[in-house]
């Protein structure tokens, strides 16, 4: 980001930015930025807080009307806390799923398995789209089923398994397809109204607690150790989230 | 995802302590008075209208989000596994304050929201991004652009 910043300001434009890492922002100082405290992924601050997402906003805007640089400014307050009643005891899935399955080496039987899933979580996956007026499932351009038959032949086979996108490897197809089903399900999980999630409480039902996230984790496993490269290259670090890779082989 | 300073020691310090670029110096362009100000948003979360072709892993490239796009219907195919989405999903501008800067607009604060917004996708060596930057610059002065507001994902 602050690299950016670098670039265009050098080209004539002047820039402000938000800053999510103040260490880098400290390392690279950019003209004008606004350190946040606000988890990654929310530069923000919060959903569906209008108010204060256009605090946010002016004082990173404000940051261009000084007359000198640069200027690094923090924006101190914490997101504001969703009105949950005390006795709320925070973030259940709106379905009661039978546990993981504990055999995935049939491929067949592990789409059955997905299918289940999917057709459970569907109803809340469309309430989702009504409640937030959007979804961001459609990455891959495949149906959460075509999806579930592609996750299963990797599973058992990853090497062997046609490119499931056409002119893309089987890595990159495979990436945007998980991504997408991860979408499916997170979404259809966080649609209960008048429920704060976390994206950690989530994604600890999403891979603790579904065939799809041992799936996925085991696919993962596999790909660590694949000859195949474009599986291998996403391994490390864009298969599974950092706080979820205890439940993997490799860590 | 947990705030920075809840993660584990191991895992902050692998993503506080990635290579960064030095810079020996920090350019600076005096801007107009916010009022009069045309601002362009660009933002490093991966993402693109849904008819654009997604994110690929390493790409310095970016997306043109035009501003009067569809923003309900904005992807994200960023390849970190390692940032909250659940905000995104709820309302877009948790990571790309869209309706905020139009308001700002419709206020006066601003002066006018460019004509084209646009998403790179972070984790790309800046050397790899920095033509494209260059570049873009350009058709940021052919919109008329006095002032780019950065966000990061």
């Amino acid at each position: 980001m602050g690299g950016l910043a670098h670039i265009i300001e050098s080209e004539g434009i002047p820039t402000t930015q938000i800053s999510l890492i103040r260490t880098h922002t400290e390392k690279m100082r950019p003209p004008r930025a606004l350190a946040v405290p606000f988890e990654l992924g929310r530069p923000l601050g919060a959903p569906n807080e209008p108010a204060f997402q256009r605090r946010v906003l002016e004082e990173v805007l404000k940051l261009l009307e000084r007359p000198a640089g640069p200027v690094l400014e923090d924006f101190a307050d914490a997101p504001p806390v969703a009105d949950v009643e005390a006795d709320a005891e925070g973030w259940a899935c709106p379905v009661n799923f039978a546990a993981p399955m504990v055999d995935i080496s049939d491929a067949d039987l592990v789409y059955q398995s997905l299918l289940q899933e999917v057709n459970l979580l569907r109803p809340w996956y469309e309430e989702a789209v009504r409640t937030f007026n959007r979804s961001a499932f459609g990455i891959s351009g495949k149906t959460p089923e075509e999806i579930a038959r592609v996750i299963a032949d990797v599973l058992i086979d990853p090497a062997g398994t046609a490119p499931p996108i056409d002119g893309e490897t089987i890595g990159t197809g495979f990436k945007r397809m998980a991504d997408d089903l991860r979408y499916f399900y997170t979404e259809a999980a966080i649609a209960k109204p008048d429920q704060r999630s976390t994206d950690l409480e989530v994604a600890n039902w999403l891979w603790g607690e579904t065939t799809l996230g041992k799936v996925l984790a085991a696919i993962r496993d596999a790909s660590m150790e694949s000859e195949e490269p474009s599986l291998k290259r996403l391994a490390p670090t864009a298969m599974v989230p950092t706080h979820q890779r205890h439940r993997t082989r490799h860590g | 995802m947990v705030h920075l300073s809840q993660l584990p020691d191991h895992l902050r310090d692998a993503l506080v302590n990635q290579e960064l670029p030095d810079y020996e110096s920090t350019p600076w362009v005096a801007a107009k008075p916010l009022a009069e100000s045309r601002i362009a948003i660009i933002s490093t979360a991966g993402l693109h209208r849904r008819e654009d072709s997604p994110f690929v892993a390493g790409a310095g490239d970016y997306r043109v989000i035009p501003d009067d796009a569809d923003m309900d219907a904005l992807m994200m195919s960023h390849v970190s596994t390692n940032f909250d989405r659940t905000g995104f999903f709820q309302d877009v501008n948790t990571s790309f304050p869209i309706d905020r800067l139009h308001e700002l607009v419709e206020d006066g604060f601003i002066g006018s929201a460019a004509a084209r917004h646009y998403s790179f996708m972070g984790a790309t060596p800046p050397a790899v991004m920095e033509p494209v930057a260059r570049d873009l610059a350009g058709l940021l002065k052919q919109d008329h652009v006095d002032a780019v507001l950065l966000v990061p994902v």
